[in-house]
């Protein structure tokens, strides 16, 4: 059975740091730079965004799995994916699945999701891979990280992409690495990690997968020798369904998950891929995104892929990861997604100690946990709202309400209502306010009255400056964390100037 | 039903009210001892033990119960209640009490509202998070919401509001027992530190510890304690939607203050507030607030405001002086107390004892209070004997 890529969409913060203040110079416009989640954002809030943007058009009740892919899971003891489940208002027996612990889980997910369709087990299947890595201030692992989130509906019919073929190796070895209760990624010597770790291992990836894919074509590729595709010198690969970097031609797509600059041209020199070839790793602009990267530069490659065209992509961690994938007729047919390209033009340059105090690098005078936080049971109680973002529709007069609420605000009428998902729709500005005394770290906070067909919601407003705020402003909804009183994150949805 | 059911049941013959502020070196049975002891003098009670026989009480910041109240007064072996209702605390309060009086329940009852807010450590009030939804939970957000709708729709900007706060601090000056005893500017007002847009620090009341006393009695006992005693000519506390989620809020007026003014009007016979009302205490917790209650009570038309306030209809030598000891604005704004408080003023007011805010020959005067995010009004109507 042929499985493959339904639909794709990707999450990228807006606020970028340059790298240059990173490094503790001036920050110059126009230089490189990272995306960096805000406060009110991190990989749960990155991946329902992802994921909605993916789903923009899709059935949500055709899902039968989610699989989520993270190095920073919100909780160690607490599945994320369940929580977006939630969030996107996903059918309750969804196959929900955590996959963590390695660079390599954002393509281990999408392997796990393209076996279980092509096994039958399930037909659509959301993946999500979503980080946001810290390094040590002042470190070059902070200057190297980005944050961002990808979403891949995966599936075996209407397919814009073919699966080809898939290959990953497990390798042990001590280079990258974050300890339990750490919050700081480290790394060994620089030389070390580049000449054992990443560039060989996309290019003992990428040689597994086109062994796999040459075998049927009676291709011989010995395991363990990198030289036999550095050079690309051994004929017997020709035939590798195409996706030999050595051999390609105009139709190839290259995207390769190496964590710099450096091992990126080192991989792919190994490979033998040619500069045009390559899909643009976004250094300087996203920033490497963990085990978010690889499935992100999938869908930048998706985003401009002609049907015909084939993508090899390739990711690291703890061994390496390989895929390839055909374009098919119907790539040109999916209506536009909120993709790479679509958020990479969206940035707000941010200063850094607006970023040091939005990903809490700056000591507090008191400590987030030092309060018990938001009552679980009221948390419990109000998952359909807080989470879902669902409003009731009163069944006798067919008003919507926000939130959910025994008798009808408008005729009275008692337990007559039904649960409507307001997350996708799109709302309009009724009245606001910027409110400077409310902690935060960057005040003032924009709030307003939103009215989402009829129902009026009190709600935070993102992604605008002050002139921008107008009655009858069309708005639409992001999920995001409010605050991380209690040392939990506790999330809920704040609006944005639609379409933007 | 009769609309007119209270009207002139009930007196008042005693009031008292501590000096609001910071009152770091008092707790709040201090505050309760001197405003009701203030109270008993002004009634001529020598003996509350015997002469008070039930107590009001309302605090939002305590959570002590009616306790508190009855154990710094000594007042035991009585009914005494604890009213609850946000900003509305202190009217609905004297509400109750005089509900009492009219039903023949009680002959006497002594009213105490009160609040120590500045025990906490915090300027302003507290920060709520023990929720997500409906963040920020600042007051001064909620009652900014009308803002860019009523500026949009009738033209009037932070310049208007800049002259509500002039006029209440100058009005805060001539009160002895006021927080704010400073004169300030337009340009003051325009140039403070930013609160919620349109607020600037100036536009929000000062929150301080506080609390105010009355004395209440059957209009028939009245002449036993004061001969010139104070008539309740209605009282009424209405709730409200939350109008952050109520579907067809206009954002141009605060809707229980409609409500509550019709049902009061009809209760004390007045047709025509404007001219029948000689001086009104109205909720300023924001220079906003002030606004649109002199239209959302009826003394002007919907979106005049503006026009009213430059030709200085509301000062203390206009047509209807509003917040004639400085208001929430200046006096202070200890919860509890402020409904309370304004009775105090409009008794003084009526009975000629206001000193140099002394509005000429007051027959009849409102209170006003506006609680939650609005979602409460209440309104009391004295008259002269």
């Amino acid at each position: 059975m042929a499985v493959g890529i339904v639909s794709y969409g990707a999450y990228v913060p807006r606020a970028r740091v340059g790298l240059a203040a990173l490094a503790g110079g001036a920050r110059r416009e126009g230089g490189p730079e990272r995306a960096v989640a805000w406060h009110d954002e991190d990989c749960v809030t990155m991946a329902v965004a992802a994921g909605g943007n993916c789903l923009r058009g899709f059935d949500r009740e055709s899902l039968d799995g989610l699989f989520f892919a993270s190095t920073t899971h919100p909780y160690q003891e607490k599945q994320s994916a369940a929580l977006i489940a939630a969030a996107l208002d996903l059918r309750r027996d969804v196959r929900t699945l955590d996959v963590s612990g390695t660079l390599r889980a954002g393509c281990d997910a999408l392997r796990a999701a393209l076996d279980a369709v092509a096994a039958g087990t399930a037909r659509r299947v959301l993946v999500v891979a979503s980080d946001c890595r810290l390094g040590a201030p002042g470190s070059a692992l902070e200057r190297n990280f980005g944050d961002g989130a990808a979403a891949l509906l995966v599936g075996g019919e209407n397919t814009v992409a073919e699966l080809r073929g898939h290959y990953a190796f497990a390798d042990e070895i001590v280079n990258v690495w974050r300890g339990g209760g750490e919050r700081f990624v480290h790394a060994w010597e620089e030389r070390f990690v580049l000449q054992e770790g990443t560039a060989p291992g996309i290019a003992e990836a990428v040689r597994g997968l086109l062994q796999k894919l040459g075998a049927g074509q009676g291709a011989q590729v010995r395991a363990g020798s990198a030289q036999g595709v550095a050079g690309g010198a051994d004929p017997a690969q020709g035939d590798a369904g195409g996706f030999d970097p050595a051999q390609s031609d105009a139709a190839l797509r290259v995207a390769l998950a190496a964590p710099d600059a450096r091992s990126h041209a080192q991989a792919a020199r190994k490979l033998g891929a040619a500069a045009e070839s390559l899909v643009d790793p976004l250094f300087g602009r996203l920033g490497n995104a963990g085990a978010a990267f690889a499935p992100l530069l999938l869908v930048s490659a998706l985003e401009r892929a002609a049907p015909g065209e084939r993508i090899l992509l390739a990711g690291y961690g703890d061994g390496g990861c390989a895929m390839g994938f055909e374009v098919t007729e119907l790539a040109a047919k999916l209506e536009a997604r909120r993709g790479v390209d679509w958020h990479l033009e969206r940035r707000r340059a941010a200063d850094y100690q607006r970023y040091r105090r939005a990903r809490e690098l700056e000591i507090p005078e008191y400590e987030a946990g030092a309060s018990p936080g938001l009552s679980a049971t009221v948390h419990f109680r109000e998952r359909d709202s807080d989470i879902g973002f669902k409003a009731q529709k009163c069944r006798a007069c067919g008003a919507l309400q926000f939130p959910p609420q025994r008798v009808c605000e408008s005729c009275f009428a008692k337990d007559d209502f039904e649960l409507r998902r307001i997350s996708d729709r799109t709302g309009r500005l009724v009245t606001w306010t910027l409110d400077y005394f409310y902690p935060t770290p960057e005040p003032p906070t924009a709030v307003g009255v939103v009215d989402i067909e009829g129902a009026r919601v009190h709600m935070q407003l993102v992604n605008l400056a002050a002139e921008d705020l107008r009655s009858g402003l069309p708005l639409d909804f992001h999920f995001r964390c409010m605050h991380r009183v209690g040392g939990r994150p506790n999330y809920y949805w704040k609006a944005a100037p639609a379409g933007e | 039903m009769k609309k007119d059911a209270l009207r002139d049941k009930v007196a008042v013959v005693g009031v008292g009210c501590c000096r609001f502020g910071e009152n770091w070196g008092q707790s709040a049975a201090d505050m309760i001892v001197d405003a009701a002891y203030e109270a008993y003098a002004d009634a001529g009670i020598e003996s509350p033990q015997r002469q008070v026989d039930a107590v009001f009480t309302g605090s939002i910041y305590s959570n002590k119960g009616p306790h508190e109240c009855s154990d710094a007064l000594k007042l035991f072996g009585k009914p005494v209640t604890m009213v609850s209702n946000y900003c509305a605390t202190g009217t609905d309060a004297f509400r109750c009490a005089a509900l009492s009086i009219a039903a023949g329940l009680h002959d006497t009852v002594l009213v105490v509202g009160y609040d120590k807010p500045k025990d906490r450590g915090v300027a302003g009030p507290s920060v709520m998070m023990d929720r997500v939804r409906d963040l920020p939970q600042t007051p001064a957000g909620w009652f900014a919401l009308c803002a860019s709708t009523y500026f949009e729709k009738f033209g009037a900007g932070r310049e208007d509001l800049a002259k509500i706060a002039v006029k209440n601090h100058h009005n805060g000056t001539l009160a002895p027992n006021s927080f704010l005893k400073r004169e300030i500017s337009i340009a003051d007002a325009l140039n403070a530190r930013m609160i919620s847009w349109p607020f600037g620090l100036y536009d929000c009341a000062a929150q301080t510890d506080g609390a105010a006393a009355a004395i209440l009695t059957r209009s028939d006992l009245a002449p036993q304690f004061r001969d010139d005693f104070v008539l309740l000519k209605g009282a009424v506390v209405i709730a409200g939607p939350n109008p952050q989620k109520d579907p067809g809020n206009d954002f141009l007026s605060w809707k229980p203050t409609g409500w509550a003014a019709k049902e009061v009007y009809e209760q004390a016979g007045i047709s025509d507030p404007m001219r029948q009302i000689d001086v009104a205490q109205l909720h300023d917790c924001f220079t906003l607030t002030e606004l649109l209650s002199y239209e959302d009570l009826g003394f002007i038309e919907k979106g005049a405001a503006k026009e009213h306030i430059a030709a200085g209809s509301f000062e203390l030598k206009g047509d209807l002086p509003v917040n004639t000891d400085g208001g929430l604005k200046a006096f202070g704004h200890p919860t509890g107390a402020t409904g309370v408080r304004m009775i105090y003023e409009n008794v003084l007011q009526l009975q000629g004892r206001a000193g140099a805010r002394q509005v000429p020959a007051a027959e009849f005067a409102l209170s006003h209070n506006i609680g939650g995010h609005p979602t409460a009004c209440g309104i009391a109507i004295l008259g002269r004997r």
